[in-house]
């Protein structure tokens, strides 16, 4: 690949107590392209996530963003590098107290100069695209949670970011609603042209959109770059983790 | 209706928590915000005024006229104290001005007791009859003890 | 065995100053948060709201028969000494400087500390500050801040109304019901009552509200750090307990170190 990765993970050591989270783990991620990270609960996934985005620090290891080492950041710097990030949180994790224009505006009031009728052309705009006009007066409280879900992709777009980081977006969520939020995806991909990270369960339907797959087990990391290898791995857990995320899938396969 | 706004709950729950900050400092402080208007300030020498506060009250034949306003220790050891009192109530230059208790446990109060001069005293003026605070053990001992 | 007694009590003993540093930094956070722009004035009047004007009704009653209570008993104590002129003095002195500021702050965390508790250990849970750290807000000066100079603002102007009506309270039981003289009751409470008592209200109120938000607001902050506390919903009922526990005893204790130094 002749592009320099946006992210890079080196040597990167979690631990939580006596577990070993994360074993000197490694990974390079390519702009504009899209990474979902796999792996049974309890495997460090969300952990990876929390030390890309800088709200935990590694034990030891460095994690670049653009070539620059977050871990050894002070609170400016990150914020200036949190601003090419856009995350979709798990629960959406929209700010209760405020409506659902006022969670989406949110980012804009805070982080721009933008005046009130420009910031509310551009929340509006946002929110018709996502098929949340009709719905901005309402609170988190009485959304559903695929709702929710878009209300937090609304808000993770408005500062256009670079890197989109969703951590299972749509766990909880019914097989059509799953397949709508997968839409949304590929539809605002398409649009803004984030680099993207996925944290999810969803193997079988979050094979079409990724580029790479990588597995967490036991704290080490499995790469690879052609999602169908992963059946063919060699490593038990591995193929435990298949049988048991995707069955069907390696039924069928196996039946031919 | 008109939703009550925020704006307006909060000022009147500030306003009402001013008013009674403004009360108690008011009617309770030793001084009011008035007072200095409305009053002239005399100062007195005490042997000792052993107990008596600052805000400690001052009266005429029972009615209260003033308060104390400040005490320090003066010239020869003697305690200096400073009154404030009501600009209605003339006080003459031979009047006496004496450390009383109210009640056998009560607080220290200053009596003062009037002459027959025609002089008035004014702001900044002194009264030079004093008497001190009868110290209640003082008199036990003796009592007991009989004379030292 | 012995061993591992031992080294559960070092591990105790590091986990409780790992926390009260914790909670030293949290609150330096807060007030570098507060000397951040943009302030949030209208989510601090929310807060005030919230806070202080709602606790009205509360602080109202507790008032008024704390009050009641003070003239009744102080009533028959002091009648052994024939003083009851002194009634007066001694309703207004015990509320302006230990009954006031103390019951009012006591309130106050169970009603406003243990939600404000709840309120941020569930933004905690839901990755909510999560959220806003990664929109590079920072939680300190959008979250808390207002929080912080709400109760302290709002904690000292209850106390005083705490104080008022306490003593109308007193007047009533006292001169109402018992039959204290009137002007003995007014004529002794302004004679006792000087300056510093008032103003040792007032710090030690300010005081007690820096307490209780520092408390509450830290608790939840740190809900998923808490040792013992379990998660999610659990860790938030026992973390809104230790709060209203924590700020209570320390209110009590803070209460004993301002009147040794004030009086």
């Amino acid at each position: 690949m002749s592009e320099d990765p946006i992210i890079q993970l080196r040597e990167v050591v979690k631990t939580f107590g006596t577990q070993r989270v994360l074993d000197r783990v490694n990974l390079d991620i390519y702009p504009g392209r899209t990474t979902v990270i796999a792996g049974g609960s309890g495997q460090g996934k969300s952990v990876t996530l929390k030390l890309i985005l800088g709200l935990m620090k590694p034990d030891s290891g460095s994690i670049l963003v653009h070539g620059r080492d977050i871990t050894t950041m002070n609170r400016r710097e990150m914020n200036e590098i949190r601003s090419h990030f856009g995350v979709l949180f798990q629960g959406s994790a929209l700010l209760d107290s405020l409506s659902v224009f006022d969670n989406v505006a949110l980012p804009l009031q805070e982080r721009t100069t933008l005046g009130r009728e420009q910031i509310r052309k551009k929340v509006l705009a946002t929110l018709i695209q996502l098929g949340l006009i009709g719905h901005e007066e309402k609170f988190p409280a009485q959304l559903s949670g695929g709702m929710k879900k878009r209300v937090g992709l609304a808000r993770a777009l408005q500062l256009q970011p670079e890197i989109m980081l969703f951590d299972e977006p749509t766990t909880g969520l019914d097989p059509e609603k799953t397949m709508e939020i997968y839409r949304l995806f590929h539809e605002t991909q398409g649009k803004f042209g984030y680099t993207a990270i996925i944290v999810s369960h969803d193997i079988p339907k979050v094979f079409n959109l990724a580029d790479q797959v990588v597995v967490l087990n036991r704290g080490k990391l499995v790469t690879f770059d052609n999602p169908e290898d992963i059946q063919l791995s060699q490593i038990p857990e591995i193929q435990a983790f298949v049988k048991a995320t995707m069955g069907h899938l390696y039924l069928s396969s196996d039946l031919e | 209706m008109k939703k009550i706004n925020v704006e307006l709950v909060v000022g009147i729950f500030m306003i009402a928590g001013f008013l009674c900050f403004v009360y108690l400092s008011l009617q309770l402080g030793e001084f009011s915000l008035f007072a200095a208007d409305r009053s002239y300030t005399v100062s007195a020498d005490f042997d000792s005024i052993s107990g008596l506060k600052v805000g400690a009250i001052l009266e005429i034949a029972g009615v209260n006229v003033g308060r104390v306003s400040a005490i320090s220790l003066g010239k020869n050891e003697r305690a200096q104290v400073k009154m404030q009192i009501n600009k209605e109530v003339p006080v003459n230059e031979d009047a006496i001005a004496s450390v009383r208790t109210q009640g056998i446990i009560g607080d220290k109060y200053i009596r003062i007791s009037l002459g027959g001069s025609e002089v008035t005293l004014k702001d900044g003026g002194r009264i030079s009859e004093t008497e001190s605070a009868i110290d209640l053990e003082e008199m036990v001992s003796k009592y007991i003890f009989g004379k030292v | 065995m012995l061993l591992q007694r031992i080294e559960n009590i070092g591990e105790l003993t590091l986990y409780y100053l790992h926390d009260l540093g914790r909670m030293g930094l949290f609150l330096l956070r807060t007030l570098r948060g507060g000397v951040q722009q943009p302030f949030r004035f209208r989510a601090m009047l929310r807060q005030i709201r919230e806070i202080g004007a709602n606790s009205m009704g509360v602080i109202f009653f507790t008032a008024a028969f704390t009050g009641m209570v003070l003239g009744l008993q102080g009533y028959y104590t002091l009648r052994k000494f024939g003083s009851e002129g002194m009634l007066g003095s001694a309703v207004s002195l015990s509320l302006l400087r230990e009954m006031g500021p103390v019951l009012t702050a006591l309130m106050v965390t169970g009603r406003a500390g243990s939600a404000m508790c709840a309120e941020v250990g569930i933004m905690r849970n839901s990755e909510q500050i999560d959220a806003l750290e990664c929109m590079a807000i920072d939680p300190f000066r959008y979250l808390l801040m207002p929080k912080f100079l709400a109760t302290m603002i709002s904690l000292p102007l209850l106390t005083m109304v705490f104080n008022v009506v306490g003593i109308f309270g007193g007047y009533l039981a006292g001169v109402k019901l018992l039959g204290v003289n009137p002007g003995a009751f007014f004529n002794g409470m302004e004679q006792s009552v000087v300056n510093k008592d008032i103003i040792m209200g007032l710090v030690k109120s300010l005081v007690f509200g820096l307490l209780i938000v520092w408390i509450c607001t830290g608790r939840g902050y740190f809900v998923h750090q808490i040792r013992g506390a379990g998660y999610g919903a659990e860790a938030v009922s026992r973390v809104t307990t230790q709060a209203v526990v924590i700020s209570s005893i320390s209110i009590l204790l803070w209460d004993y170190i301002l009147t040794a130094i004030l009086l």
